[in-house]
């Protein structure tokens, strides 16, 4: 990935404070790129079954916590030491703010990973996933655009990602839909159908964290706080 | 593509930001609140302009605060406030400034007058070597004020407007002299407004001074500008960021950024302000 951070973010006269603003920078797309791979993994245990793979998901949990916990100290040691201001101080917030929402999208993978290993249980059918396995994927997908969009802070890649949303939300809305159908028609398919409720409710909470980091980039490059705001506003403000 | 956002119409979450009684996102102060107008101001040393057609609307009962690299122009426009430069045989003027809508730099303004309404605290305390009680009243005996009662009100609302009058009421006899530098500082200050002036210049007034002692004249700064228009020229961001209002950031004799602090800390229009601030400048 192209990272913004080589221009004209690195020219503090500290370079030890370009290196710190780097360094946090670059363990978020780190710790971005696991919690990408969490969802994933996730997402396949989930769809094939395959509770091993969900365990192993479960487990590697405690990888994600501990880097935001660590990114988070480093976070505040750069508030305390540099005060920064403007660009560099929305830099801190923003990153703050990311890798909770990432920490979050930790938690959801952890969440699907625990439903697969439920389900397994109830021996489901494979074609009851497949609509979850492809909000999955829009959801992964939202995922993976909006870390592009913090690794090159660019605009026009987040507005796209916030956009995306909308799709999410009505491809969970269908799956509520139809599950809730199953339920009505057979009894014995509501364990199953929770969890894929569970699970559905999951990916759909990533692609709104997606676009919460989305907001941060868009916060970051242009200053404006873009949260609660109706997208059509927000885009007639920012294309001018 | 680069989208353009205009700065001064910021996105409001549909709340009537005007019922909040703050200036969010407004950069100019409505006219009947500007103490001093500074228009088109230029200023030669010699043959060196040093300050560049300088425009400027310094907001009354606020703290304005200057900053900018050294030799940028900033003490020198704060000097121009009540006219120190006029000390100085090589430098000429152009230009306006107005206090109240009244030119300041026409030859025929009274001097002592103007600098009674507009009082300076330099970076170093200079307190006369007397005692505390007649540092404070200086100004007043000078305008022929005798009225002892009087004077000892003056004193003690000036030293307590100060936030010094509880550690030096019961020595108000003794020379100035003795105090802490923190404190000398904050004796000028209330020598300054003893004579109630409009307007409060401060050039770099605790840069000399301890990190305590700092904390305590930048709450004095806060709390006068209940009653004063206040003038910060500061070498150190942070404290132009915690104490003023309003920012006006200098470069090489050029205003090149003014707007609310918290704005111009946050989200600075020009990039040259935005690298001084960030430390990129250099």
């Amino acid at each position: 990935m192209a990272n913004f951070l080589d221009n004209e973010t690195l020219q503090h006269v500290s370079k030890q404070f370009d290196n710190e603003l780097l360094d946090v920078h670059s363990r978020i797309l780190r710790m971005g790129g696991l919690v990408q791979e969490q969802v994933g993994l996730a997402v396949r245990a989930l769809s094939e079954g395959d509770t091993e793979l969900a365990e192993q998901v479960i487990a590697d949990d405690y990888k994600i916590n501990s880097m935001e916990v660590s990114i988070d100290e480093e976070c505040t040691q750069i508030l305390a030491r540099r005060q920064p201001t403007a660009r560099d101080l929305r830099l801190v917030v923003a990153s703050i703010k990311a890798i909770t929402d990432l920490e979050r999208i930790g938690d959801e993978a952890k969440r699907i990973a625990r439903h697969a290993v439920d389900m397994a249980a109830h021996f489901p059918k494979r074609n009851q996933f497949t609509d979850l396995a492809h909000l999955g994927a829009h959801a992964g997908g939202m995922l993976r655009d909006s870390l592009d969009a913090f690794a090159r802070m660019d605009v026009e890649q987040a507005l796209r990602v916030v956009q995306e949303d909308k799709m999410v939300n009505s491809e969970y809305e269908g799956i509520m839909r139809q599950q809730l159908t199953y339920m009505m028609e057979d009894p014995r398919s509501i364990p199953v159908s929770l969890s894929i409720m569970w699970s559905a409710r999951s990916l759909e909470r990533i692609g709104d964290r997606s676009c919460n980091i989305c907001e941060y980039v868009i916060y970051y490059v242009k200053g404006k706080d873009i949260r609660h705001i109706k997208l059509e506003e927000v885009e007639k403000d920012l294309r001018g | 593509m680069k989208p353009s956002l205009n700065m001064k119409t910021p996105l409001t979450h549909g709340v009537d930001i005007s019922a909040l009684g703050r200036k969010i996102g407004q950069d100019a102060p409505s006219r009947a609140d500007i103490c001093l107008a500074v228009q088109n101001l230029k200023l030669f040393y010699g043959d060196k302009l040093a300050l560049k057609s300088i425009d400027l609307e310094i907001p009354r009962k606020r703290v304005t605060a200057f900053i900018g690299p050294s030799g940028c122009g900033k003490s020198t426009l704060l000097r121009c406030f009540n006219r120190m430069n006029d000390l100085i045989d090589s430098v000429t003027i152009e230009g306006t400034i107005l206090l109240d809508g009244h030119s300041i730099l026409h030859p025929a303004v009274n001097v002592a007058d103007l600098r009674r309404r507009v009082g300076m605290v330099f970076q170093k305390p200079n307190p006369f070597p007397k005692s505390i009680y007649e540092n404070v009243t200086y100004g007043l005996r000078i305008q022929g004020v005798n009225n002892r009662r009087l004077l000892d009100e003056i004193v003690e609302r000036s030293l307590k407007r100060a936030a010094l009058w509880d550690e030096v009421k019961d020595r108000l006899h003794d020379s100035a002299m003795g105090l802490s530098g923190g404190q000398q500082q904050r004796l000028v200050i209330a020598r300054a407004i003893a004579i109630e002036p409009e307007v409060i210049l401060l050039d770099e007034p605790a840069s000399a001074l301890d990190p305590i002692s700092t904390l305590k004249i930048e709450e004095l700064i806060y709390e006068l500008k209940a009653n004063y228009t206040i003038v910060i020229v500061t070498h150190n961001m942070q404290q132009a960021a915690r104490v003023s209002d309003y920012t006006a950031f200098m470069y090489m004799g050029e205003l090149i950024e003014f707007g609310p602090t918290d704005r111009l800390f946050t989200t600075p229009a020009k990039k040259q302000t935005e690298d001084y601030i960030t430390g990129r400048y250099g």
